[in-house]
């Protein structure tokens, strides 16, 4: 199966002296990023008015965890412009993010820059993770679904996914708490890293450990919507003209669906698996919280729910970015690579 | 025409739409009776059953304060069933009115496709938090935080179905005849698109409540004396390790079903609608 | 029972519709259907687009889709066909040429589809060789062989379609609609794709809706009127002002024939549930007995051909 995939990937994007258009991908990816850094900055203006319609004061926040000097109230009062009208607020805010300044954490007390490098890293591995497993076996399993279509393995994989994709993720994540952690043992529960220290004094296997069963409950969630929709593509190729024609030449069973039915199903499931980065990173800071892994969703958690206000900013720029890659990936996939696309204009 | 007597004992989707409609009414009426009944203040603490696993008195057993978990289950679904309704009729109409309003002009289209693209470029669970938190949270933050976050596939869908309308012969006579926009809205494109925006809405619905529960979970919705799902599974994480499993399955199952049952109602009606599926 | 390369008794094609509310009912596209094809023969089934006579086509490949229901019986070579047989025969001894590019996979490469699925490398190479033969007498280049479909023109699609049928030495090849938009240079070409292959004794059901191109080729031509085959004529009878033609409709057809009379015929097909128990060209026939309004005529033999018209079967 696995080979069946890479194969086809190479064949599609290699075959018959068809290149990818380098320049002409390079507009659009040029073209696409002066469009998400305006988008960004809307993004930015909208998060710091809803902040600053809020109730918390960042200085207050900051001066009640510590005792401070005047000279640092100070500087933390320039730093969000207190007193100044929200327009100057916001222009002063942007001009530190340009330069790179991205403020201090209140609740971990470090640069904010450092705090999310070093728990996205821990999240990309969680996300990266689950995002494989749950786009392969998700593809497997719409595929097995759609060629067996209204047979007992179809309508188990297709109420599976129905089932999944309507439960609360977090609800999901106590259930596997309760069974792998507590009631079998296997996994340690709820002994995470306390919230406010980095995650660097923790070895490698308490790590690979904490990182099981997050991974696992977002696997088995992420399977649904990517094997629903392979499911559905499938059965829509199952009934075009090729199909029939394929069958008409006496092409039948599992090699009608590998010859023809995963290479035209394939692009289309990877372009959806790249553009659900956004409901990955809502999954993440769910079962983040619930298995207390110290990745960037529980950062967010833990700036929202103490006001960490500069943390909470960063975490919403760096999601965004992260959702813009998604997004761009998935663009590149469907316009440059599909070879009906690739060579028109 | 020939009956086909096979088929008499199989549902076709229609028969299986409304018996789902049916059971999914039945399902929402007895929890909004329930949680209406059921004042918060009543569910007794009694401290004399407390930590009891599922029994036939109380069938989703009973907290650490000897509450039983079916009452409160019953009135925290209805606690989200209220916002998620509130929500998902919020959203619809900011769907409809920047849909109408994309369809004004080329310049207010761009920019309803530009606030689509702000909403849709950070994750929907950091959105909701933020307007959580800019709005105070509790039932209001959390409603109106939902409310905005569910709003844009719904926009595409009818700004879709509205160009489409626009170019239509009767649509372009009454521009013709010098009716105003906000009339042709009214009397052409509303009727028109107006089992759209109810599925759409019915659609927004389960998603509104599973977010409800989800952002209440993290702590930035309903406060914690309010008895929701979300507070409730709070809740139940810091007494799983003593093995009350009960306190988290059943609240949770409960939620599922009513998410799932939405779910199959709206996915239902909209292939009905959809010609290419009206034969199945 | 004569036995020819294939025989078709009595084969109706319907479908499960919605009516009101919540009740089905079926839907007949195809009723009564019967005709045959000897080796190196033509024969055209002839009726209006959108007919579902492509459906004929996919009951004698076994590829209707789910939802229809098949009565009759198929017989190829006297052997009855039923779902094994079918899958069987089908790509092999009976090949379909399809009607547009659309029929091909989108994502596969031209030499690769030609070719079909391969056991081993071996059969592999013998195929790739009898593919590259096969388009070199179509005049097809080396370079079509590593195009994708999309990037066919016309009459390369239409070459590469018709390659298809060739690389299994089928003795039954279905057409169905090769002809639709073509130019008469275009047409004219297809047309000879197949009689070059009924000359090789392969026997061809040109499935069309258009009149000319059957007359051009065909030796047979079952006309097909609101679902059922209403006769099944010879060329000749479409000569001498078409007096050896038998039904009212396939008079009315060969006069409206431009280079004939080019006289239109008045009135619409019946839709196809509309027809109950009476004879289908009812409304229109100017010669109708007191049966034709409660009852439908059989196809009958009548001479070396046949028709379904109460007229006759007295």
């Amino acid at each position: 199966m696995y080979f069946v995939f890479i194969s086809l990937i190479i064949e599609i994007i290699f075959s018959g002296g068809l290149f990818l258009n380098k320049n002409k991908i390079l507009l659009f990816l040029a073209n696409r990023f002066v469009r998400f850094i305006i988008l960004l900055i809307f993004v930015i203006v909208l998060s710091f008015i809803l902040i600053d319609m809020s109730p918390i004061d960042p200085i207050k926040t900051y001066i009640a965890n510590k005792v401070v000097s005047p000279d640092q109230v100070a500087a933390l009062q320039s730093y969000w412009g207190v007193n100044e009208p929200i327009t100057v607020k916001i222009v002063n805010w942007l001009g530190n993010i340009v330069q790179g300044n991205l403020g201090n954490s209140l609740i971990f007390r470090a640069p904010v820059i450092d705090v999310i490098l070093d728990r996205f890293v821990a999240s990309l591995v969680l996300m990266f993770s689950s995002w494989v497993i749950s786009g392969v076996l998700g593809f497997v399993l719409g595929i097995i679904a759609g060629f067996k279509r209204d047979t007992f393995v179809d309508k188990l994989i297709k109420y599976y996914c129905y089932i999944l994709q309507s439960a609360p993720t977090f609800w999901i994540a106590l259930i596997v708490l309760m069974i792998f952690s507590i009631y079998l043992g296997w996994f340690p529960s709820g002994l995470g890293v306390p919230i406010g220290s980095l995650s660097q004094n923790v070895t490698f296997f308490e790590w690979l450990n904490r990182l099981i069963l997050p991974a696992f409950t977002l696997s088995i969630l992420g399977v649904a919507q990517i094997a629903l929709y392979t499911r559905d593509k499938l059965i829509g190729e199952m009934s075009k003209d090729y199909f029939l024609f394929a069958k008409a030449r006496g092409e039948t069973g599992w090699s009608l669906i590998k010859r023809h039915g995963i290479r035209n199903v394939l692009l289309p499931a990877i372009t959806l698996q790249f553009l659900s980065f956004s409901e990955l990173f809502g999954g993440a800071v769910l079962v983040e919280q619930v298995f207390t892994y110290p990745g960037i969703g529980q950062a967010a958690v833990s700036a929202g729910l103490r006001s960490d206000v500069p943390l909470l900013l960063g975490i919403v720029i760096f999601s965004a970015i992260f959702v813009f890659v998604g997004n761009t990936l998935a663009d590149v996939i469907y316009n440059f690579v599909d070879p009906r696309l690739r060579e028109g204009d | 025409m020939v009956d086909i007597a096979d088929n008499k004992f199989k549902l076709n989707l229609r028969t299986k739409t409304l018996l789902t409609i049916g059971i999914t009414v039945l399902v929402f009426v007895i929890i909004i009776i329930n949680s209406l009944l059921i004042d918060s203040n009543n569910i007794l603490t009694n401290f004399s059953i407390i930590n009891q696993p599922p029994s036939f008195e109380h069938i989703f057993g009973t907290d650490w304060m000897g509450r039983d978990m079916f009452v409160r289950t019953l009135k925290g679904l209805g606690l989200s069933i209220q916002i998620g309704a509130g929500a998902s009729i919020l959203s619809s109409i900011i769907a409809v009115t920047l849909a109408i309003l994309s369809s004004f002009n080329k310049y207010l289209d761009t920019a309803v496709s530009w606030i689509v693209d702000v909403f849709l470029s950070v994750p929907h669970i950091l959105l909701i938090i933020l307007i959580s938190i800019g709005l105070g949270g509790g039932a209001f933050g959390v409603t109106i935080a939902v409310a905005f976050t569910h709003w844009t596939s719904l926009t595409r869908v009818l700004r879709a179905e509205i160009k489409q309308i626009q170019t239509q012969d009767f649509v372009k006579l009454s521009g013709k005849l010098g009716k105003s926009k906000w009339w042709i809205a009214r009397k052409h494109i509303l009727p028109l698109t107006i089992t759209q925006i109810i599925v759409g809405t019915i659609l927004i619905f389960p998603h509104a409540i599973m977010h409800e529960a989800s952002v209440t979970f993290l702590g930035f919705g309903l406060s914690p004396h309010e008895p929701a799902i979300g507070i409730i599974l709070s809740e139940s994480m810091r007494y799983l390790a003593t093995g009350n499993w009960w306190l988290a399955l059943f609240p949770g199952l409960a939620l599922l079903i009513i998410v799932l049952l939405f779910d199959i109602v709206g996915e239902n009606i909209k292939k009905l609608l959809d010609p290419t599926n009206a034969n199945e | 029972m004569s036995e020819n390369l294939l025989d078709v008794y009595n084969v109706s094609i319907s479908f499960i519709q919605y009516v009101k509310g919540l009740n089905q009912k079926n839907l007949k596209v195809i009723s009564d259907l019967s005709l045959s094809i000897d080796e190196g023969e033509i024969v055209a089934v002839l009726g209006s687009s959108g007919s579902g006579k492509s459906l004929l086509a996919h009951a004698i490949l076994g590829i209707l889709p789910d939802n229809a229901l098949l009565n009759g019986e198929m017989y190829y070579k006297g052997e009855l066909l039923n779902p094994e047989s079918k899958e069987r025969l089908r790509g092999d001894d009976i090949a379909l040429i399809p009607q547009s590019v659309n029929f091909l996979d989108p994502l596969m490469k031209i030499s690769e589809q030609v070719i079909g699925e391969c056991d081993s490398e071996e059969e592999e190479k013998e195929l790739k060789a009898k593919q590259r033969k096969i388009f070199e007498k179509y005049n097809l280049g080396e370079e079509v062989d590593d195009m994708y479909p999309f990037q066919l023109s016309g009459g390369m699609a239409r070459r590469v379609l018709v390659s298809t049928a060739l690389l299994s030495n089928p003795k039954l090849v279905i057409a169905d609609e090769p002809t639709p938009g073509l130019d008469e240079a275009a047409l004219e070409e297809t047309l000879n794709y197949l009689r070059d292959m009924a000359n090789n004794n392969v026997g061809i059901l040109l499935i069309t809706h258009d009149i000319n191109a059957a007359l051009k080729v065909a030796d047979k031509i079952a006309i097909f009127y609101a679902g059922y085959v209403i006769e099944i004529a010879n060329i000749d009878d479409f000569k001498n002002n078409g007096e050896n033609l038998l039904h009212p409709y396939t008079k009315a057809l060969y006069h409206a024939l431009p280079d004939v009379d080019f006289k239109l015929t008045e009135g619409h097909q019946p839709l196809r549930d509309e027809i109950n128990d009476y004879c289908p060209y009812l409304d229109h026939c100017p010669h109708c007995v007191d049966k034709c309004d409660s009852e439908i005529p059989k196809l009958v033999k009548h001479g070396d051909k046949y028709i379904r018209c109460f007229k006759y079967t007295e």
